[in-house]
């Protein structure tokens, strides 16, 4: 042991290496920061100091380019577009509780013909690129005259399409003792009431953490919105902003920057309240398999 | 508390023959298929269908308002021989993944591994770190990164080396930094894994002699290697598929000079911007067979460096 216990710390050696962690664990942060801080302070700045001035802070506070973003883009308001992600993120978050819940049940808990193959398959399309499934997906909904609509982002989140959701409801299912639902059924439950009035309460934890990501996903989502929505009034946050960029004159960036930060609160103040779902749902998620 | 067999609700008359202890059984089967049924629909109209019809359409010329017309494997051949920005894309996108998910993970490690040795705080790093991993796949991140990797940003400010967003050898990278800054998600499921290992093992192994590098070799990297190879495979599968930031920090264009033009953006370039439905098809059946060669690979070299510590658990 004398051998690499080289450092030079015959105390308490632990206690340095923990403090020499604190510090590098807080340097990292600073650095990993540091691009929020500087989107936080260009929406702030007055259009001379944006790109010209090295410092973080602006001179005085250009509370007006929040004035021009709430003004929003292409003449359609802010509240508009906020209105719209609001719509399709909280569609998404209801079908894929629904929806997810639902199929887990099923895997988790019930016998049925070609359970292992279909469970194989639902695994697999997690691993599943999506574009390999996106311009038929396109076309059908072309089809069904639903291009420029919200239904194709809503949708298939109500048929259990995000698998990785599926599986995690799974693998917390899979967790809950058998015993509770033998006495539900030697009480009379059918599978029916066993799942709502036994099981679903006590997934709760899953259901908030695949509702949370659900959100935040969505919310972030870009790829989507960019292919299936093209009337301006339509748009969400995320795709305003992009169109934002189009017309970007280096004069706008104030503006374009405070509606960034407009796009990105909710999704801070969802990881502020739920961060311990949040990670742990991760964490989980990962493990188990 | 009479007897398992209960009437069933419906007026399904009861089936005489088969012995009545099987019937809750069928009763059952029946209503799996009702909570399976909206994944059954969406597996076969937007999974399994929409396969198989990406893969027709990836033998025809589609422009979405004529119907296919049929041209075999002149997609394929297209793309293999006549399309420099096809490979260009490839180059690009395999340089993205070699470049962003090695780097992610190994940060990933070190501060996972840091942040086991600490007691307290480390709920707050663990949180603090993880955020980049929900922030940073917003379009708004990626503006500022744009920006700050722009002529005049912070980086060329810093170093002097002028915008890497602007310079077709760099522009690239600062696509594969903001992933690489993303690396909270994985950091938090490597932390989880090292929880879980045994106290134990690290006390046994301190008796036998063994030093701190002794132990990381022979106790932490065989019982973390499950999870590193989940991680390792997850991440390569994303990175793919990287779309967003590369699209924001070109403008949706791919450049400069086409160097952060990923597979995906220019999939989305071929079919929704060119209207060529067929090609990219055909571009998205090459991504996914690509993606499964990589992830069948990964799970063979697997065997010989991932350790299950107890085989029969799962």
């Amino acid at each position: 042991m004398t051998t690499t216990a080289s450092t030079a710390m015959p105390r308490k050696p632990v206690r340095w290496g923990r403090i020499a962690v604190h510090l590098g664990c807080l340097a990292a942060l600073l650095v990993m920061l540091y691009p929020l801080a500087w989107l936080l302070a260009t929406s702030l700045k007055p259009a001379d100091e944006v790109i010209a001035s090295l410092d973080l802070l602006p001179s005085h506070l250009e509370w007006s380019n929040y004035k021009t973003a709430l003004d929003g883009v292409n003449d359609v308001s802010i509240w508009r577009l906020l209105g719209n992600s609001l719509l399709i993120a909280g569609g998404a978050v209801i079908g894929n509780v629904i929806s997810c819940s639902l199929a887990a049940y099923a895997f988790a808990r019930l016998r049925f013909r070609f359970r292992g193959p279909m469970f194989a398959f639902m695994i697999a399309t997690i691993m599943l690129p999506h574009h390999a499934v996106l311009i038929p997906q396109y076309i059908l909904f072309n089809k069904l005259g639903l291009v420029n609509t919200y239904w194709p982002l809503i949708l298939p989140k109500f048929l259990a399409t995000e698998a990785f959701f599926v599986f995690l409801i799974v693998q917390f299912m899979r967790g809950l003792p058998r015993e509770l639902e033998e006495a539900a059924r030697i009480d009379g439950c059918g599978p029916f009431r066993s799942f709502f009035q036994v099981i679903l309460p006590l997934t709760r934890p899953a259901l908030i953490t695949t509702a949370i990501f659900t959100f935040i996903w969505t919310w972030n989502d870009f790829f989507t919105q960019l292919i299936y929505l093209f009337d301006p009034d339509k748009f969400t946050l995320t795709l305003a902003l992009r169109s934002f960029v189009d017309a970007s004159s280096q004069s706008a960036f104030g503006p374009m920057f405070a509606m960034s930060v407009i796009a990105l609160l909710p999704i801070v103040l969802f990881f502020l309240a739920f961060q311990r779902f949040l990670v742990e749902g991760m964490a989980s998620s990962g493990l188990k398999g | 508390m009479t007897t398992t067999d209960i009437p069933a609700p419906t007026a399904r008359p009861p089936r005489p023959a088969s012995a009545p202890t099987r019937r809750p059984k069928r009763e059952r089967e029946g209503a799996a298929w009702v909570f399976l049924s909206p994944w059954v629909l969406g597996a076969t109209v937007l999974t399994l269908l929409p396969m198989a019809v990406s893969l027709y359409l990836s033998f025809t010329d589609y422009d979405l308002f004529n119907a296919p017309h049929w041209v075999g494997l002149r997609n394929y051949t297209q793309m293999f021989t006549e399309d420099p920005r096809y490979w260009r894309s490839v180059v690009t996108t395999l340089t993205y993944v070699v470049i962003a998910v090695p780097l992610q993970l190994a940060l990933a490690l070190v501060v996972a591994l840091a942040l086991k040795t600490l007691k307290r705080g480390k709920g707050f790093y663990r949180s603090a770190f993880y955020a980049p991993s929900l922030l940073g796949a917003s379009m708004s991140v990626a503006l500022v990164w744009r920006a700050v990797f722009n002529d005049g940003g912070t980086v060329d400010n810093l170093l002097g080396t002028g915008g890497w967003v602007n310079r077709p050898g760099w522009s690239l990278v600062a696509v594969a930094l903001l992933t690489v800054w993303q690396f909270g998600a994985p950091m938090v499921i490597f932390l989880a894994g090292l929880q879980q290992i045994p106290a134990e093992l690290y006390e046994a192994a301190a008796v036998d002699g063994a030093g701190t590098w002794r132990q990381f070799l022979s106790v932490t990297v065989p019982m973390l290697s499950p999870v590193l190879f989940f991680n390792l495979v997850l991440q390569t599968i994303q990175a793919f598929q990287v779309f967003t930031p590369a699209f924001a920090v070109s403008g949706g264009k791919g450049g400069p000079a086409d160097s952060t033009l990923v597979y995906t953006l220019y999939l989305y370039d071929r079919g929704f911007v060119a209207s060529h439905m067929g090609y990219a098809s055909a571009m998205a059946w090459v991504l996914l067979l690509v993606i499964g060669a990589v992830t069948a690979v990964l799970f063979r070299t697997s065997r010989s460096w991932v350790f299950y510590a107890s085989e029969g658990d799962r």
